[in-house]
């Protein structure tokens, strides 16, 4: 494969990354992705929109936050200069609401009265509900019984902000069947609704327009790294669900050739242990039609889609956004794995060194640094994204722990 | 190898004209309660009064199904299922029925892993008449319907009611054999088409096609068959066939010795329904 000059053009008119990404979605919704495309087109160039957009994230969701240099870690670990993006400090605890305040200020902008959404760990349910609260809307928050049953303080905290939190009972009861039923509603109720999907996947323009506005993440670092250190990182690391928190982190240093990156995958039991042991698409599984796009996804040999399977509910994903794949393919981003237990030892490391309690998805990222950082120079300049925070995670920590709260 | 011009779907159609009548199509799941079970209903289809044949492509993931079709894919896959059996149920019921159009109807991916090419030599040696795969809309043509067509396999396109004038020859553009029009804007087996509105539906396809109409998406009762055959070329019903086949399970999955016939007898009464509609 060549080498294109620049990593940052995609995708096309058609929406594909290489052969990935697409609009790969019922008749029915054709009309409404295409509305969503030119919305979109126009809302971008539009000096109004990114200006408001741009105070509600300052105001409302708290950014810039900060880029933190981990001292006790780097120290601990003896070896690269590790820093956090502290996207766990945005208002709602992770990253999801960027791209919620983006969508909605879009959704707002369409005319639209409802909104509805997919939701793994309940982060972007959370961050979802909590934009539909702001902006008045009704909200109807799609979540697998399973997923439900694992993040509770979640649930809660959605119906505390005036959505309906549905449980979806058909599949495996995760990520991807929440995702099944979301488009079966936004089928049914094509006028009025607006589908504010959650991370870099689904049909064209989804997959780069919530690059696009989780790109604030790496915009900030590449700014933040100036001021402090005088210069751009050496390694950016960041977990994979969909990837949304990943290429919002990577896509502004696409082009800087000597920035290398890593997304990190769940390897739940082990990628090794079976098709139904980990949800890490890239490293374990092949290229197939899901969800509106072309990408890497676990399936069988007939095609069928596997549940997959991770500790962390928002990695739980047989999917992953398409541009993560072609970036793959390229050879211009590494994909590595992560198992349940390297995260869970990263996410106590992470409470005792640094007094964080991280989210189990974003452990998975600080296990992946945990084994590389210890080799790599001590001026080698490390970002981990600190996705989200922990509180909705210590349950399934507690438990695994074999701790009864 | 017949072109799709002169194929069996058009063939089908032509004589359902010339008897003055609409077709009745009928949607059964490829494996579903089990491969058996599902070969007898479809040998028995044919005289029971369907004149085509949709046959489900099982997926795990049918984000365009409602409960009950989702639920038909799920009992065919734990029996199961493959798409490669798939294939040979439509084999076997071509060796003994060599009218009935059959076409295939699912979603892209268990295609394009078996390979597109593979799948379209193999789907036309096993006498696939065409294929309805829900997820690829006119923007991806070249996956599938191009090549479709080439290997002389009908691409029959879903018209919805969001599918607007300007985008409606895009739509109809690479579609042949007939098209399908999805009476709601909604997933299968749930609400009902009203009569009127599908009316006006088809008379508007009608201005932009000479290709048959049939209509489908929460045709469920005789009466209902019986209505929309009087507005269009072909009634379509599935959730309804598929929820009778689930009535006549055990309740662990395994279907009951009466099942072939109490579906195949529904199956009739919706033929009665279409064939007196326009009595
Ligand atoms: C804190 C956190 N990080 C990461 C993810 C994974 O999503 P993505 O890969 O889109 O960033 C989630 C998903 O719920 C999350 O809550």
């Amino acid at each position: 494969m060549s080498r294109p000059n620049t990593f940052r053009a995609g995708p096309d008119e058609h929406g594909h990354f290489g052969i990935y990404g697409g609009r790969f979605v019922a008749e029915t919704l054709m009309p409404l992705i295409l509305e969503v495309e030119k919305a979109y087109d126009e809302a971008r160039a539009d000096p109004d929109f990114q200006g408001e957009m741009k105070a509600r994230l300052a105001q409302y969701v708290g950014r810039p936050n900060p880029l933190y240099f981990a001292e006790r870690l780097t120290a601990h670990l003896g070896g690269a200069k590790v820093y956090f993006k502290r996207e766990e400090l945005n208002h709602t605890g992770a990253h999801k609401i960027n791209n919620c305040i983006g969508q909605i200020l879009l959704a707002r902008r369409m005319g639209k009265k409802r909104i509805i959404a997919e939701t793994g760990a309940g982060q972007h349910g959370v961050a979802t509900a909590t934009v539909c609260a702001l902006f008045d809307m009704p909200c109807t928050i799609y979540m697998g019984e399973v997923d439900i049953a694992r993040q509770q303080p979640n649930v809660f905290r959605m119906k505390l902000l005036g959505a309906e939190v549905r449980s979806v009972t058909s599949g495996a009861r995760t990520l991807k069947d929440s995702m099944n039923e979301a488009l079966r509603d936004w089928v049914t109720n094509v006028e009025d609704t607006y589908y504010l999907i959650g991370t870099v996947a689904g049909p064209h323009p989804y997959p780069a327009m919530v690059r696009d506005f989780q790109s604030v993440i790496g915009d900030e670092v590449r700014r933040q790294m100036q001021e402090m250190e005088g210069r751009l990182p050496d390694s950016l690391v960041a977990c994979v669900g969909g990837g949304s928190n990943a290429m919002g982190l990577f896509h502004p240093f696409l082009d800087d050739p000597a920035v290398a990156m890593i997304g990190v995958e769940a390897a739940g039991h082990g990628v090794d242990k079976g098709p139904d042991a980990h949800a890490a698409s890239i490293t374990g599984g092949r290229p197939g039609v899901l969800h509106g796009n072309r990408t890497y996804l676990l399936q069988d040999e007939d095609g069928q889609i596997l549940e997959g399977h991770s500790i962390s509910a928002g990695l739980d994903y047989p999917g992953v956004g398409p541009e993560h794949s072609w970036l793959h393919d390229m050879g211009r981003v590494e994909y590595a794995a992560v198992t349940d237990d390297e995260a869970l030892a990263a996410f106590q490391l992470c409470a005792r060194l640094e007094g964080i309690i991280p989210a189990l998805e974003s452990a998975h990222a600080l296990a992946e640094i945990v084994k590389r950082a210890p080799s790599l120079p001590q001026d080698h300049l490390m970002v981990l994204c600190l996705s989200g925070r922990g509180d909705k995670d210590i349950f399934t920590v507690a438990g695994h722990l074999g701790v009864t709260l | 190898m017949s072109t799709v011009e002169q194929g069996r779907i058009a063939r089908r159609f032509a004589a359902l004209r010339a008897e003055g009548r609409a077709g009745l199509v009928t949607f059964i799941t490829a494996g579903d309660p089990d491969h058996d079970t599902c070969a007898a209903l479809l040998k028995g289809l044919p005289a029971a009064g369907a004149d085509l044949i949709e046959l489900g492509m099982p997926f795990s993931d049918p984000m365009a199904d409602g409960p009950a079709i989702q639920a038909s894919d799920l009992r065919a896959l734990k029996a199961g299922a493959r798409v490669s059996r798939t294939l040979e149920l439509v084999r076997a019921f071509r060796a003994a029925e060599a009218d009935t159009p059959v076409i295939l109807m699912g979603y892209y991916n268990p295609i394009y892993a078996y390979g597109v090419e593979r799948f379209l030599a193999d789907a036309g040696a096993a006498g696939v008449d065409g294929l309805i795969v829900v997820d690829l809309p006119p923007e991806e043509d070249a996956e599938l319907c191009l090549p479709a067509l080439k290997a002389g396999i009908s691409f029959v396109r879903l018209a919805t009611p969001t599918t607007d004038d300007a985008r409606l020859p895009a739509v109809l553009r690479n579609t042949s054999g007939f098209v399908y029009y999805v009476a709601i804007a909604g997933i299968t087996g749930t609400a009902s088409a009203d009569a009127v509105a599908v009316a006006g539906a088809v008379e508007r396809l009608k201005r932009h096609t000479d290709l048959p109409v049939a209509v489908g998406f929460g045709i469920k009762t005789p009466d209902q068959a019986a209505g929309i055959a009087r507005v269009a070329d072909a009634a379509v019903v599935g959730s309804a066939i598929v929820s009778r086949i689930a009535a006549n399970l055990d309740a662990d999955g395994t279907a009951r010795p009466g099942l072939v016939d109490d579906v195949l007898g529904f199956v009739r009464e919706l033929s009665a329904g279409v064939r007196g509609a326009r009595g």
